[in-house]
């Protein structure tokens, strides 16, 4: 009998967060569904920002994730090949490891700081695209790591030593042989690290957000609006609270959508990729 | 399974992920003509309605606006940061003594006028205090509403955080330099107070005369109402004059952009955000 | 023969290069934090800064204590450990004992998700809908407490908690189960009395992570914390923590004032509890090796 209570605890554990991520979208869903329609995503703010769409903080997060998906995406499937491919062991890879182990520790907001000081003050790109990019690559780094090692580690070791047996270089067996087989992998996991940097607010309000601007970044030095920035400032410092409101959920359903695409998309393919390969 | 088209499926995929990416890319390094405009948080929404408008008016010209705060900005003017610094009070002898030594000769253009009211939940039966009575509240000496001949109830200090330019403005005129008690909620922006205000029964707080709204109940201070009026004639104790300085006398896009502030329709928008135009509006 | 000996070492040394960013950029992260966070101590001794008892820093004289946003961000993260260990732990014994395989596999991408969700959407909802709730409840002045932060970081750290955790227990060796039941154990005693005790330590790790997730936690604290800077002692008053003071007081601090540099100097306490927690973490898994690498 007691075992029967202590086994419906446990499980109301999981109901709760389970709960937790229905609620919130429940609720959000229920306000902001009906606000969505083309013209919300296609057109700029109007009437002090209480009517009108999201289009450029839309655009503007897009395209900071496009920026960090080009810096990030090369720097942590380099660094993930020398892990797993070139050394396992060693005083190198263990202080590699330790570095990216607490790179990944290292709060958001800190990274927003150095982002300050480092890209818009020293290096004087100002708050701007490339700033806020730069700034997530290297909040997004670990994560993209960890996920090529898992997906580079993931392929037969069989393959390397077939490949290198018939002659090739360790080069030559990463690039023909190692790569396309991991690559899936890589792009899953990395994707989740994208995820999280499309939502992150902390590390770009004083690298690349602004609070309006009504046209469209023409260059990499140009601030942007960002989807989650704007819903931060329109729930805590817009004038018109009230009337804004509509907007809030809005932007809120919108961003939820974006970040929750990405991770489902990835989560899904995920799944797929595990079932299919199965050496 | 290790067929030599693995890699150029591979690089198919790559080669399309990143021309899609590519035509988003904003590549284009040209500069056109930009106004890049920051500071107070209190001017925020004027600017941002203005600069809504203006860009519709110019649709060539770009132009940004983002908040920070009076000193934020001026900082970013002087550094050569932002075209226009948007401000709450007016430029400190030390930020002028800073633009000397740099070679600039800021322009100060006074665009509208500000009153700071100080609120109360609307079921509060008080509706008057005095300058001297707010400042001994602020400063937690005053604790109950019934010292001040109201209901027994406790009084919920809000205040803005340390940095705005609202606080400096009620911390100078009010407070008179005095701390605000540390037991004090405290407000990254107007809403921020409003919201609080109306939610709470006990409150207190102030805001820019254009966000008070039918959720808070303004107070009369030494018998003179917040109004637009009050506020022009210069009979409503807690006011300022809201600025925007540019570097020297404006030039080119920023000369029309301050033009278009003091235009008719300029304060008009002014009006329209709740703030007291210095100009005749249409 | 040898070109191509070079050629590989050449590739190597690239590739090398590529994986020291990463400890390259800790490096800089910390250069930077020490340049704009160490001259706020030509203002204020370092003790002063760690335990003044008051913030203040656009007064004249300014003062810089920090230790009322300390006890801000410890009232937040104690509250939401409590809040998140019992849930998460639970809910990892659940997945990794009990749960059959098909609930196990639609739950866990549920909490993958869960943590995607961005920490300012968990502002926004504690914002508009669990304030007024525990303002109502308590009938407080304001609903934007330490409470509040509490329980919407305990969701928001439950899923570091949950998977650090699950790995740990899957990592119990079978046998150690095997043993308990043939022994006459029921699933409860052997989940409670044997499996357990065997993944304390990766158990312990999850707990660290997840303590170190809410103390860096910036948006949703910021949103519904209340920002009062007295020093707290109680859970319904509004408090103020440090990531919330650094993006609240960051856009209005001007470059190069004591102010800036004071909240760099809160930036370098973060860095450094973050980096003890890590290591601590790091250490305890490979102190003893059953906990799994977690990955969220």
């Amino acid at each position: 009998m007691r075992e029967l209570i202590a086994f419906w605890c446990v499980r109301m554990a999981i109901v709760i967060i389970v709960a937790a991520l229905g609620i919130i979208i429940w609720f959000l869903g229920k306000n902001g569904l009906s606000i969505l329609s083309w013209e919300f995503l296609t057109e700029p703010p109007r009437e002090g920002m209480t009517e009108g769409g999201i289009f450029p903080p839309l655009v503007g997060t897009l395209y900071l994730i496009l920026g960090t998906i080009i810096c990030a995406l090369p720097l942590g499937v380099l660094a993930a090949i020398y892990l797993t491919e070139y050394t396992r062991q060693g005083k190198v890879i263990r202080v590699i490891r330790l570095g990216i182990n607490n790179l990944a520790g290292v709060p958001s907001v800190v990274f927003g700081l150095f982002g300050l000081a480092f890209f818009v003050i020293y290096l004087g790109f100002g708050v701007s695209i490339l700033s806020g990019s730069l700034t997530l690559t290297f909040m997004i780094l670990p994560t993209i790591i960890r996920a090529s090692e898992e997906a580079l580690l993931a392929v037969p070791q069989t393959f390397r030593e077939a490949s290198l047996a018939l002659g090739a270089t360790r080069w030559q067996t990463i690039y023909k042989v190692v790569l396309p087989q991991a690559f899936p992998g890589i792009l899953t996991g990395s994707i989740l690290g994208i995820g999280r940097a499309a939502g992150e607010t902390a590390p770009i309000i004083f690298t690349a957000a602004t609070f309006y601007t009504p046209h469209l970044p023409r260059s990499i030095f140009d601030p942007v609006m960002a989807l989650p920035f704007h819903l931060y400032v329109l729930a805590t410092e817009g004038t018109h609270l009230e009337k804004t409101l509509p907007i809030q959920y809005g932007t809120a359903i919108v961003l939820l959508g974006l970040v929750l695409g990405i991770n489902l998309a990835a989560i899904v393919w995920r799944a797929r990729l595990r079932r299919k390969k199965r050496w | 399974m290790l067929r030599n088209n693995a890699w150029s499926k591979v690089r198919v995929t790559v080669s399309i992920i990143f021309l899609i990416l590519l035509g988003f890319s904003p590549l284009g390094l040209g500069k056109g003509k930009t106004i890049a405009i920051r500071g107070s948080t209190t001017v925020l929404p004027i600017a941002q309605r203005l600069a809504e408008r203006y860009h519709h008016l110019h649709p060539e010209v770009s132009i940004s606006v983002s908040g920070g705060g009076s000193g934020v900005g001026i900082k970013a003017l002087l550094d050569g940061m932002v075209d226009v610094a948007n401000a709450s009070r007016p430029m400190k002898t030390k930020e002028w003594k800073i633009a000397e030594k740099k070679g600039i000769k800021p322009h100060e253009q006074i665009i509208a006028k500000d009153g700071i009211a100080v609120v109360v939940h609307p079921t509060n039966p008080i509706s008057e205090l005095t300058m001297t009575q707010i400042k001994e509240i602020y400063a937690g000496r005053i604790d109950n509403w019934s010292h001040l001949g109201g209901p027994d109830h406790k009084i919920v200090v809000v205040s803005r955080e340390s940095a705005s330019g609202t606080y400096e403005c009620f911390y100078k005129i009010v407070m008179k330099k005095e701390k605000v008690t540390p037991a004090a909620i405290l407000q990254a922006a107007n809403a921020g107070v409003l919201n609080t205000v109306a939610q709470t029964e006990g409150a207190i707080g102030y805001i820019g005369l254009g966000y008070i709204s039918e959720k808070v109940k303004p107070l009369k201070i030494n018998g003179c109402y917040p109004t637009p009026d009050a506020v022009r004639r210069g009979i409503y104790p807690i006011s300022r004059p809201l600025f925007m300085y540019t570097r020297g006398e404006p030039k080119g896009a920023v000369a029309d952009f301050i033009n278009f502030v003091l235009s008719p329709e300029g304060q008009r928008i002014v009006q329209e955000e709740g703030f007291v135009p210095i100009r005749p509006t249409k | 023969m040898s070109a191509r000996k070079y050629k590989e070492r050449a590739i190597e040394g690239i590739f090398l290069s590529f994986a020291l960013v990463s400890l390259v950029a800790l490096f800089f992260i910390m250069l930077f934090l020490f340049q704009k966070g160490l001259p706020i101590f030509r203002v204020i001794g370092p003790l002063e800064f760690l335990f003044g008892k008051s913030w203040y820093p656009t007064y004249e004289p300014p003062e810089f204590g920090i230790l009322p946003l300390i006890m801000g961000s410890l009232f937040i993260t104690v509250g939401a450990i409590l809040v998140a260990i019992p849930l998460g732990v639970t809910s990892a014994i659940y997945l990794a004992e009990i749960a059959h395989p098909w609930i196990r596999e639609w739950v866990k991408p549920t909490i993958e998700l869960l943590a995607g969700i961005p920490s300012v959407i968990y502002g926004f909802f504690g914002l508009i809908v669990l304030a007024p709730w525990i303002q109502d409840l308590f009938n407080l002045p304001t609903g934007l407490t330490a409470l509040t932060a509490s329980l919407l970081l305990g969701i928001m750290a439950a899923p570091t908690v949950i998977s650090i955790s699950e790995d740990a227990l899957n990592s119990v060796p079978a046998s150690y189960r095997e043993a308990s039941l043939a022994l006459g154990a029921t699933r409860w005693q052997t989940t409670i009395k044997v499996v357990l005790p065997a993944a304390l330590s990766g158990i312990s790790t999850a707990c660290i992570l997840g303590m170190a997730r809410a103390i860096e936690e910036t948006m949703a604290v910021l949103m519904v914390a209340g920002g009062a800077t007295l020093i707290p002692t109680s859970f319904l008053q509004p408090v103020r923590p440090l990531t919330a003071t650094i993006i609240a007081e960051m856009g209005e601090a001007i470059h190069g004032s004591p102010h800036f540099h004071a909240l760099f100097a809160i930036g370098m306490v973060l860095f450094f509890i973050t980096l003890g927690l890590n290591l601590l973490a790091d250490f305890l898994t490979h102190r003893f090796k059953e906990a799994g690498s977690g990955t969220l």
